[in-house]
């Protein structure tokens, strides 16, 4: 015949095209997802049981998750690979060890000797146990900080380390937060039981909020009241997204207060919900808050068993190791399932959110004063502030002074005055040196200029921003060029890889940051088309530590430094 | 088709400033395209036309006054009096800041000459990048069509957009995250194991030459390109030869009407069968001692070169001739036969019919439409009076619910199948029924995979339940349509909980689906063989139309029925009466008019009875009533059901004439072979299966004494007694217009100038009618006639023997008989050997394994294959594809037929199997 019968069967194929699904693995995911749907938005809740059940996911379990999501396995490689909680183990590769110990190395933990940490860790552990740095967990005023398992070990040291995993304490615990049964004693829930049955006017909390001025709290400042007002008068159905990936180095806030309060937090969002009409609420918690998690569950359960009121429906979304899930776009695709890689604006989400449907996005905090706003009045938050700024601001406080922490101070406080009568000073044998006033992205300045008024638009002049009001502070002991890198190797890690002033950007700043000699100009080149070209608020702001270095510290750059 | 000028009127303009010129954009238009419009070229890499905008790499960042930072000019719209600058310094310096960052880390080694990145940089004068590079990735070549070289890749996520929202394959990924962001094929696997259909279309997208064709062909500068269109199904994708030195090199999809520049992996990679050097090149006249034998599997390779001997045209055609000629003299031109090609061109295959009606003086042609769609096309005359699609596949897009019966379309139609699939992804309800579970079922809503062969027993029960959810259309009943009365008493026994036993789906599905189905706006059937290849073939196809007719979805925009064709021309084909039944146009030979009118313009008497069928053909020769074939590039040695039957009437034939471009198994009974021209060897026009005529056009020229079908045919009419005198094939089709009111108004000029015209096409102005039936049916009443069909079982039924059912049909990488696309390297090599598909359980329950050799047997013949596993095959089905001639599938197959149409029941046959013992 014409063709050859027996040919080199290089390709044989056994199977059909692509990987099979494997019958045990298919099996696994089953009985793990039981009756749970199958919605591509719950991609990354499965995920996490995958990860959570076997301590890693394997290629056998991302093609059964795939073919019982109707995906294909490429949409559920691209997500889980996006998220570094999820531990992707092929096969010829080995699965990591059964415990993790994460230790923080971002800012204020790099000052308290995180990586002596890491590499006594490393040392005594041997491979074992798998020590991984990670970026900022959110505990900065306890640092340095470790997390055996998901169990937070603050003012951590080895010892501490070595003994928690012995005792087998490797599971975050709940805090000890206000209850619902105590919270509802104190006049809890009365509010929003007001506005449902009508003796709270819905018009009058949107102007309280507009005279109060309270603005977004996550970092954007975008004003509160304008926002329900918008979100209001779009087509139903409406939904609301709560931020609560609290991930900017140096900012604690959002969980200082959960770790107390709760269900004033709960309350402001079904008081939103409420004004604003919105059927349903995804609650985006970042993965690392795993305590309050199991709080927010139990306490969200109560509210379902006990409802004060009609409540929207309520989804409490798990985040996975992604700071840019902390942009309001990226949140929103990370709650769909996706990548969390931010969208292009316009359409903006107040048009165009959540499964496309007009969205009320807030952060944690932002929601967490509406009662007290309208209980105590907009007066009571417009007559506090000082250096002529209005209101009050929760500083997450960290680093070189005494008493770091959330600190409720007047918006408009300065840094000097921030440390003086909040944070009792500087730590001893440490000379303030210069502060971070916006996390790791609001860009850094000099102990020279610590008084300025720390707010909302303040800062813009000097090429930094308040953003979370992550005060982070350092001595003399410190380098701001460290810090900058520090930083940049932040964003480099959480760059999410779109657009490629960021992704590529960051990269090299590293680079260029890492030399003993910066090449200025070619800095400020980069920095320029990262500011102006980057497609969302990470990618944009961070050069500004690189930035403020050039224009503060230049000392640290003059061939004489050591 | 070309744009309505009254809708170009009412589109909306802005006015905006561009570098201080007021220009008007079109509403929806971005910045860029307004851009270029008037002349202002603004760099991008990650845009491309056709691909959804998605503004990642930022080369194309445009200042506009009063925002904060800049903004994407492919993806903002300008709106009215905004002021946008694409020049000035802040601008020009993050342009080329982002092309140097993307420079700085790509390879210094190029794999493609037409790098966008490499383009843009020199326009903007970017110098060399002054960043340190990235740590590159290895190259990947494990797949046989395409080169993966991520050492070039920008991360524009081009390939992932045509990946997924273009052919939504879903196979490219963008994992990790940040400077580790990278392009994978599954979970990161290597291309050839991934489950990559090798469509191309990253290929076609990327920007820089990280995706290529395989072997470096993107290095190579084409000395041409010519137009054209696809030789493969009847999709009908126009393309473009890219040729050197007289050889296709590389193809790419271009922007058809059918295929939006889509292609698929024969499109695309299967080009080079024609310059496989088995082409046949010199004319071959069988030895006079060299016998016929039926087992041509026997034949050896020096056999088969011993049974021919070379011939200079003037000899073989007069051999030829002369052979049809004496028997057509001595016994009547009913002893003779043609098959002519769905494959070769509109004016082949009219030529073709009028040689073998006017010419050998018989309606006994036929083509290879009788295996694939005869009882479609029964049962649509009979029903609606016309055998054409209603509606075309891009109507998906105003579908609103999309029902696929027996077809697997990512397989056998894979660009239609990518707009089906566009469609499901954007929210359209997807139905699909099959008795297996094929790749398009994870887009569907409802996948239905019902028992074999009950076809009719599942439909009915569906119209069952829509008359008793009250979702009849009462109104298109009244108005439109006869019979529905007895349809409905017919119905009575066929509730779908009785029917539930029989078809395999609960009662609770089929009255969801009738709901659906017969609810929505706008529904659309597409089917394909496995509702047309069986002896009830008829009847399912009649259910479908009772279907559509009683709930009125048909006779509007994304409603309608749509049998969807195999081959490139089989619509075309059968347009222009390459079946024994009837003359172009489907006017039929037995009508007295119809006989007249060609009578007058072939200036010939006609036979006024129908000829026979390929089958009855094939019966007829071994009874010995026929005894000359003239087969022009068909294969009936391999695609006839029940092969040793089928070919022991070819070694029966005493003359036999075969056309074609390589040395078929059907080739090895001829008496003389005569060696054609492939379809990018020559002008044409093919009718895809949207009813759109679109032209071919000449590559390359044929190889060696290779002639072109044309010419060939008119040699063998000249010494046939008939003067013919075509120039050409605009010639040819200028004659057919005549005889065709269904193209009167489409000119060979229009044709080369829109390249797609669809009929009917009833003036020059015409643009052509997509959705046809709006008004009144092409029957005598006007009316269409709904025909109640009853279940009946498939001719041979599995039983303690053969207790496995054998479907047969095509794979994605072969076409058909393997004729061409087993001489095509790429689709070879991706597809190298003949397999069966078999559940898994059931591999085990035989002791075999996947890649094991297993034997399949049915009562009529046997062949051995390789296992694949196949968890989409219930247990006790197999399938088989029948283009492997060393494992030939219709040796399995049973020839019964429907009684109707005439066709084989190639999708059900009993069969054992069982693990061969040299596994």
């Amino acid at each position: 015949m014409d063709i050859a019968v027996t040919r080199k069967r290089n390709k044989m194929r056994g199977q059909q095209r692509g990987r099979s699904v494997d019958a045990v693995a298919l099996q696994q995911v089953l009985d793990l997802l039981g009756d749970k749907p199958r919605r591509r938005d719950l991609l990354i809740e499965h995920l996490h049981l995958l990860q959570d059940e076997f301590g890693h996911i394997s290629a056998e379990h991302m093609t059964a998750l795939a073919s019982e999501m109707k995906l294909a396995p490429t949409e559920v490689y691209e997500v889980a690979s996006f998220y570094h909680h999820f531990d992707l183990v092929k096969e010829g590769h080995h699965a990591p060890p059964e415990l993790t110990i994460r230790v923080c190395d971002s800012v204020t933990c790099e000052l308290n000797d995180a990586k002596g940490i890491i590499k006594a860790l490393d040392g005594k552990y041997e491979g074992k146990i798998r020590i991984q740095p990670v970026p900022c967990i959110g505990r900065c005023e306890q640092a340095p900080v470790a997390v055996v398992g998901t169990n937070p070990i603050p003012y951590a040291d080895v010892d501490k380390i070595a003994a928690a995993v012995d005792n087998n304490e490797r599971h975050a615990k709940a805090p000890d937060c206000i209850r619902y049964d105590e919270y509802q004693k104190t006049g809890g829930y009365a509010l929003l039981k007001k506005l449902t049955d009508g003796s709270l006017d819905k018009e009058d909390v949107i102007t309280t909020l507009e005279d109060s001025n309270l603005r977004g709290l996550g970092g954007a400042g975008f004003p509160a009241g304008r926002k329900w007002r918008i979100v209001g008068s779009q087509p139903a159905p409406r939904i609301m997204a709560v931020n609560i990936d609290e991930g900017e180095p140096g900012t604690f806030k959002d969980r200082y207060y959960l770790e107390r309060d709760p269900h004033r937090f709960f309350e402001g969002m079904l008081i939103a919900a409420n004004v604003v009409g919105t059927d349903a609420i995804y609650i985006y918690l970042r993965d690392e808050y795993a305590g309050i998690r199991k709080a927010m569950t139990e306490e969200l359960d109560k509210l379902h068993a006990n409802p004060p009121a009609d409540l929207p429906h309520i989804e409490l979304r798990r985040g996975a190791g992604a700071y840019i899930c902390g942009e309001e776009s990226a949140m929103i695709e990370s709650i769909e399932g996706k990548r969390g890689m931010p969208r292009l604006r316009p359409p903006f989400v107040a048009q165009v959110g959540v499964f496309g449907r007009p969205t009320l996005e807030h952060n944690m905090e932002t929601l967490y004063w509406i009662r007290d706003l309208i209980e105590k009045g907009a007066d009571w938050f417009t007559s506090q502030g000082r250096n002529g700024r209005k209101g009050l601001r929760s500083f997450s406080v960290s680093g070189r002074v005494n008493k770091p922490g959330v600190h409720l101070a007047p918006a408009g406080i300065s840094v000097k005055e921030l440390i003086e009568e909040y944070c009792d000073g500087m730590q001893d044998g440490h000379t303030f040196y210069g502060y971070f006033p916006g996390g790791a992205s609001g860009g850094i300045l000099p102990a020279s200029m610590d008084n300025i008024p720390l707010d909302f638009d303040t800062l813009n002049e000097y090429g930094c921003f308040i953003g979370s009001a992550a005060i982070m502070i350092f001595s003399d002991q410190d380098k701001a060029r460290d810090l900058a890198l520090n930083a940049m190797k932040f964003f480099e890690h959480e760059s999410c890889g779109k657009c490629t002033p960021c992704r590529v950007g960051t990269s090299k700043s590293v680079k260029l940051m890492s030399k003993k000699d910066w090449d200025q100009p070619l800095m400020k080149e980069l920095s320029q088309t990262m500011s102006d070209a980057s497609i969302c608020g990470l990618g944009q702001a961070a050069s500004n530590p690189m930035q403020c270095v050039l224009n503060y510290f230049p000392e640290e750059l003059s061939p004489e430094a050591e | 088709m070309a744009a309505n000028p009254k809708e170009l009127n009412e589109l909306k303009t802005v006015e905006f400033s561009l570098n201080g010129a007021t220009i008007s954009a079109f509403e929806d238009e971005t910045i860029l395209q307004a851009a270029k419009r008037n002349g202002v070229d603004i760099p991008h890499l990650c845009y491309k036309d056709g691909l959804r905008a998605d503004g990642n790499c930022r080369a194309c960042v445009v200042e506009i006054e009063g925002e904060r930072v800049l903004q994407p000019s492919c993806v903002r719209t300008p709106t009215e009096g905004m002021v946008v600058n694409t020049t000035n310094e802040r601008v020009n310096h993050s342009q080329k800041m982002v092309l140097e960052l993307l420079q700085s880390d790509i390879a210094e080694k190029k794999y493609t000459l037409n790098s966008e990145l490499d383009q843009w940089s020199q326009k903007l004068d970017v110098g060399l990048p002054r960043f340190e590079a990235r740590h590159n990735p290895e190259e990947d070549l494990s797949h046989p069509a395409i080169a993966v070289n991520l050492d070039a890749c920008i991360q524009c996520t081009r390939c992932v957009r045509a990946c997924r929202e273009e052919q939504n394959n879903d196979v490219i990924g963008y994992s990790q995250r940040g400077a580790h962001s990278m392009i994978v094929f599954d979970i990161a696997d290597p291309m050839g194991d991934s489950s990559c259909v090798g469509c191309g279309e990253c290929v076609q997208a990327c920007p820089t030459g990280a995706l290529m064709p395989s072997k470096e062909l993107g290095m190579q500068e084409p000395d041409r390109q010519v137009e054209s269109a696809c030789p493969y199904c009847g999709v009908g994708c126009l393309l473009t030869f890219n040729v050197k030195d007289e050889k296709i090199i590389y193809v790419e999809g271009r922007d058809g009407p059918a295929n939006k520049s889509r292609l698929c992996v024969k499109g695309r990679y299967g080009f080079d069968y024609i310059h496989n050097d088995r082409r046949l090149t010199k004319p071959l006249i069988r030895k006079p001692d060299a016998p016929k034998v039926a087992d041509i599997e026997s034949l050896t390779e020096a056999d088969i070169n011993n049974m021919f001997r070379e011939a200079t045209w003037e000899e073989a055609l007069d051999f030829a001739a002369n052979g049809l000629k004496d028997i057509r003299d001595e016994r009547g031109g009913n002893a003779l036969a043609g098959f002519g090609s769905a494959k070769g061109s509109n004016e082949e295959a009219y030529l073709f019919q009028k040689l073998i009606r006017t010419g050998f003086g018989t309606n006994n042609v036929d083509h290879c439409t009788r295996l694939c769609h005869a009882s479609s096309v029964v049962a649509l005359l009979e029903g609606i009076g016309s055998g054409a699609v209603s509606n075309q596949v891009a109507e998906v897009k105003d579908s609103e619910v999309i029902v696929i019966i027996g077809s697997n379309p990512t397989v056998n139609h894979p660009v239609a199948a990518t707009f089906i699939k566009n469609a499901a992804r954007d929210g359209k309800t997807l139905i699909v029924m099959d008795p297996r579970r094929t790749e398009i079922a994870r887009h569907a809503d409802h996948v239905l995979q019902f028992k074999p062969d009950t076809d009719v027993a599942m439909l009915n029960a569906i119209m069952h339940s829509i008359i008793k959810q009250g979702l009849v259309d009462k109104d298109f009943i009244a108005n439109r349509t006869e019979g529905y009365d007895e349809l409905e008493k017919h119905l009575e026994d066929y509730s779908p909980e009785q029917m539930e036993k029989i078809c395999g789906i609960p009662a609770e599905t089929l009255h969801e689906v009738a709901r659906v189905y017969a609810s929505s706006k706008a529904s659309i059937i597409f089917w394909g063989m496995g509702v047309s290849q069986h002896i009830h073939g008829t009847d399912n196809a009649r259910c479908l139309i009772a279907l559509a007719l009683m709930t009125g979805q048909i006779s509007k925009p994304g409603s309608g029925l749509h049998p969807l064709r195999g081959q490139n021309n089989v619509q075309g084909a059968s347009d222009v009466g390459l079946i024994p039944m009837v003359f172009p146009d489907y006017q039929r030979v037995d009508n007295p008019e119809a006989q007249a009118r060609f009578e007058n313009l072939w200036e010939t008497n006609l036979d006024p009875n129908p000829g026979l069928t390929v089958v009855e053909i094939m019966e007829a020769i071994t009874e010995g009533n026929i005894q000359g074939l003239y087969v022009e590039g068909e294969n009936p040695a391999m695609s006839d059901p029940n092969l040793n039957h089928a070919r022991h009437a070819l070694a029966s034939l005493k003359h036999l004439v075969v056309q074609d471009i390589f040395m078929t198994e059907t080739a090895l009974f001829a008496d003389v072979i005569l060696p054609a021209s492939a379809f990018p060897e020559k002008d044409g026009t093919f009718t895809n299966t949207d009813r759109r005529v679109q032209l071919g056009r000449q590559a390359v020229q044929p190889p060696g004494q290779a002639k072109q079908d044309l010419w060939i045919i008119q040699e063998l009419a000249k010494r046939l007694g008939l003067d013919w005198q075509y120039s050409g094939p605009s010639d040819v089709f200028a004659e057919m217009r005549k005889g065709m009111d269904s193209i009167k108004g489409m000119s060979w000029e229009r044709l080369e100038k829109d390249h797609s015209v669809t009929y009917p096409c009833e003036t020059d102005d015409d643009p052509g009618q997509g959705i046809i039936f709006v008004e009144d049916f092409p029957t005598e009443s006007g009316r269409a006639k709904i025909v109640p069909a009853a279940f009946t079982n498939a001719d041979e039924l599995p039983n303690e023997e053969f207790d496995f059912v054998l479907i047969t049909g095509r794979q994605l990488e072969h076409w058909h008989t393997g004729s061409m696309t087993r001489r095509a390297s790429m689709l070879d090599a991706i597809e190298p050997v003949p397999t069966a598909c078999i559940n898994p359980a059931d591999l085990e329950k035989i002791g075999a394994k996947a890649n094991d050799m297993i034997r399949l047997k049915s009562r009529r013949g046997e062949v051995e294959c390789y296992a694949r596993a196949d968890d989409g095959l219930r247990e006790g089905q197999i399938f088989m594809p029948f283009c492997y001639h060393e494992a030939a599938a219709n040796l399995l197959t049973t020839d019964a037929l429907d009684p109707f149409a005439k066709i084989p029941e190639f999708k059900f046959c009993a069969i054992k199997v069982e693990a061969a013992e040299n596994a």
